[in-house]
């Protein structure tokens, strides 16, 4: 009896202690994009449609697996490799071959061997990584410029990273292009070796580019200022359909001798989302530059995960090292941007058809997986509970959503929305 | 016209690499010492090198061992119609999550039923220790410094991982040299006269790199004054069922604190026991005390993985939750670590008979066969481990840590020629 209730007395003694360990912490919110795809799998209506989270889908609505893909992982299967764990900066093919095809194989910094790359845990580990590396190594002011909007991911990483984030224009709500001149004015204005990122191409989520004409004065911008260009680049040949064509910026600036950062992945442009395949890499003076930075880019890596995965490296690698299954992948990449641009094209007339108030346009010009409808936040919350609609409350729309099947549905939906009768 | 020409005139005179002063200042780090003991052994050309240094398990022609089971379930993933690669949710693959803190905690764990058990998939155990790490660094109600207890010695990366979120690692007795066994005492000492609350870094089972583990009756008494000090339990489980071959006798440890109603967490790996290493597959398992807690602390771990890594990668889940959720394959993994467990149950038998029946090395050997793991602390100087790698091309950590698993049939009677030599001063 005695002893019962001792025993009671010191469960509660311990629930008590336990009870104080993070009773404090608040619920964090949900991931604004993530949490977009939660809300949809919960809905249980027939005709929803998932705009949210940027996975390219097929005609049919369903993931696509590129042959490309499946052979190479095929292949990988029957030379049975080990599971021995990569080298800290990743499978050092993998990551040679990926430099190559962002900077292009007659790239200055890239024959001279003063590029310092890393296999990344895809897009979002290599920009943790360039932000970590930044905020211990950068030698000048740790802020970093991200332009207005820009995918909703970037502010956390890099503020985590320890670099203070700022802004500079982009969007013109107005014209619903590129606001060229906000642009300039807050790149000149920005304190000298500021850090910019900049989207390489297919900007997420406007899908606004700038021409080749402009990316020519942003890096004459860049070069007076003495800014420092942080290129992400998630969607290489997604864009246009050609890989050279999409690394222009990348590799003009590169070519004009600015020294830069990039960010890499290959979740959309081969399908490997899940596996987590990307690199990070800074070009650097000399080889023996890229020496130092490449053992500083460990430092970075292994207190945080020791090395990465490799089943998704070995996949990529297998793509990209053999020029039957490296041309077969040009030709889906080139597939999957030409279904986006086909999607673009007919959404555009629907929308005119349906007699939608608002001009359309920029669903044509935009490119790249995403488009900046203007809807406002509260229209999408209508879409979303009245018509089962769901994208990001920014507007944005996931074009790679969109198929034959539903985009009649989905025009009728907006032009409801924007007439206010949901 | 005149400012143009100016603007031709400066493009054209501007060096290649005008820019190049951002990375001037960046200094060499010291190579990681585990990989450059794997590089050097690499780069040796001696015929009889044995590499007993990074622990990953090797067979006993000294290759890599993919587990059958792994491969059966590699295949069934390759035929598996419409199967994509498409993104895991931010916490990971459920299936994986669920089966993973089911077979640490125990299928009947009342935390998990009660819904207290927030699971992560994370990169392997690296990452979950980062991730725990991180959350403990944010989160936890620090009474003074962010600081946590790590034992000495433990796994060289903890105290990077820690110094990396801004908690300051300080140390625990652990091993005592003298017995070549584990300093109770100084142990529990720490644990009492350490502030209230402390976080302490506890290892599941098979500690690295000593391989001296508590007794059920220690462990009792260090749950004891962890709950009288209000401490917080850090599990490291990297090993589980490498220790003793047994997946459940090795948990003990975490489920007994659970069930005292320690404050704990745990990392996971499965690197060693599935061999999984390069495909990075961990998870991360927080106990609350009530499930409004655990879900509050799911939101908040979620959102520190967004913004390092999304969510983490597939094929190593997919692997992992196929075999533990199929009954067969489950029993399969079972007997493909007691294989690994057990050849280097025998491996250490061996080497107990070579250096005590037959080369009677000076000293007491009996921690060879009593420690537990894949590693051996076998109580050499550092001096005499630089002779071994410099001598006798035998690579090992520099504080006298072997990895087992490097030892075979082949080269045992080399190794433990050489340790002799090398204990005797005569290499």
């Amino acid at each position: 009896m005695l002893a019962a209730a001792a025993a009671r007395r010191t469960t509660t003694k311990c629930a008590l202690r336990s009870l104080s360990t993070w009773s404090a912490v608040p619920a964090g919110p949900p991931d604004p994009i993530l949490g977009v795809t939660e809300a949809f799998k919960a809905d249980k209506d027939p005709r929803k449609i998932n705009l949210g989270v940027g996975a390219y889908r097929d005609g049919k609505g369903k993931p696509y697996v590129l042959s490309s893909v499946k052979k190479a992982e095929d292949l990988i299967a029957s030379s049975h490799p080990d599971k021995e764990y990569l080298p800290i900066t990743g499978l050092p093919e993998f990551t040679k071959n990926a430099a190559k095809l962002a900077y292009g194989a007659d790239s200055v910094p890239l024959k001279e061997g003063s590029i310092a790359v890393t296999q990344s845990i895809s897009g979002t580990g290599a920009l943790r990584i360039g932000g970590a590396f930044l905020a211990r190594h950068y030698p000048n002011a740790k802020t970093i410029f991200l332009p207005s909007p820009s995918w909703g991911n970037h502010t956390p990483i890099f503020r985590d990273s320890g670099l203070e984030v700022k802004q500079y224009r982009y969007f013109d709500k107005s014209t619903v292009g590129l606001d060229f001149e906000g642009l300039k004015a807050d790149l000149k204005a920005a304190p000298e070796g500021s850090i910019v990122l900049l989207h390489a191409c297919a900007h997420n989520p406007t899908g606004i580019d700038p021409t080749q004409e402009q990316w020519k004065q942003i890096s004459d911008i860049v070069q007076e200022k003495k800014l420092f260009p942080f290129f992400d680049m998630a969607y290489q040949g997604f864009a246009s359909g050609s890989t050279s064509r999409d690394a222009f910026a990348l590799r003009h600036f590169v070519s004009q001798g600015h020294q830069v950062a990039l960010a890499q992945s290959f979740a959309k442009n081969m399908g490997l989302y899940g596996e987590r395949v990307g690199a990070f890499s800074l070009t650097t003076a000399d080889p023996a530059e890229k020496a130092r930075v490449d053992s500083q880019l460990k430092i970075v890596i292994r207190p945080m995960y020791s090395n990465p995965p490799m089943h998704g490296a070995l996949i990529a690698n297998g793509i990209l090292s053999d020029p039957t299954l490296y041309s077969e992948w040009e030709g889906e990449v080139k597939g999957m941007a030409e279904r986006i641009i086909a999607m673009r094209e007919k959404l555009y007339t629907t929308l005119n058809d349906l007699n939608t108030p608002g001009e359309w346009g920029h669903i044509k010009s935009q490119i790249g997986m995403f488009s900046f409808t203007g809807l406002t936040t509260p229209q999408t919350k209508a879409l979303a509970e009245k018509a089962h609609i769901y994208m990001t409350a920014d507007g944005r729309i996931s074009m790679a959503g969109l198929n034959a099947g539903n985009i009649e549905y989905f025009a009728e939906g907006v032009s409801a929305a924007v007439k206010g009768n949901l | 016209m005149a400012a143009r020409v100016k603007q031709l005139v400066s493009h054209l005179s501007q060096p290649i690499n005008m820019s190049a002063e951002s990375w001037q200042s960046v200094p060499l780090a010291p190579p990681d010492s585990i990989f450059k003991l794997t590089a050097t052994y690499k780069a040796d050309s001696f015929a009889n090198k044995i590499n007993l240094g990074v622990g990953a398990y090797r067979d006993d022609d000294n290759k890599p061992w993919v587990l059958p089971v792994v491969k059966k379930a590699e295949q069934k993933l390759l035929s598996t119609p419409n199967i994509d690669h498409e993104y895991l949710p931010i916490t990971g693959l459920p299936e994986f999550t669920g089966a993973a803190a089911k077979l640490i905690l125990g299928s009947d764990s009342p935390a998990i039923a009660e819904g207290r058990v927030t699971s992560v998939q994370t990169i392997s155990g690296t990452g979950a220790n980062h991730l725990g790490a991180l959350f403990v660094a944010r989160f936890y109600t620090w009474g003074g410094n962010k600081q946590v207890f790590l034992s000495d010695p433990t796994w060289v990366n903890h105290f990077a991982i820690f110094k990396n979120v801004g908690v300051e690692p300080l140390t625990y007795p652990y091993y005592n040299p003298a017995t070549i066994g584990l300093d109770f005492d100084g142990l529990v000492a720490s644990l009492t006269s350490a502030p209230p609350r402390s976080i302490y870094l506890l290892h599941a089972c098979a500690h690295n790199p000593t391989g001296v583990d508590p007794t059920k009756e220690q462990w009792g008494k260090i749950a004891d004054v962890m709950l009288d000090k209000g401490h917080y339990a850090f599990f490291d489980c990297a090993y589980q069922g490498f220790a003793s071959g047994d997946l459940d006798g090795d948990a003990w440890a975490v489920r007994e604190f659970v069930r005292r109603g320690v404050s704990l967490l745990v990392c996971q790996s499965f690197a060693k026991n599935a061999g999984l290493y390069g495909e990075r597959v961990g998870a991360l398992h927080v106990v609350s005390p009530d499930k409004g807690t655990a879900d509050r602390v799911k939101s908040q771990l979620s959102v520190l993985q967004r913004s390092e890594i999304s969510n983490p990668p597939t094929y190593g889940a997919r692997i992992v939750s196929m075999i533990l959720n199929d009954p067969s394959m489950f029993g399969e993994w079972k007997r493909d670590i007691v294989t690994m467990s057990g050849r280097i149950i025998e491996m250490r038998k061996q080497l107990f008979q070579l250096l005590t029946v037959e080369l009677k090395t000076p000293g007491n050997w009996d921690h060879i066969v009593n420690q537990i793991g894949m590693f051996s602390f076998t109580g050499v100087t550092p001096d005499q481990s630089k002779a071994l790698t410099e001598k006798a091309h035998v690579y090992l950590t520099v504080n006298g840590r072997i990895s087992m698993a490097g030892l075979n049939t082949h080269n045992i009677r080399y190794f433990a020629e050489s340790l002799d030599k090398a204990v005797r001063g005569t290499l």
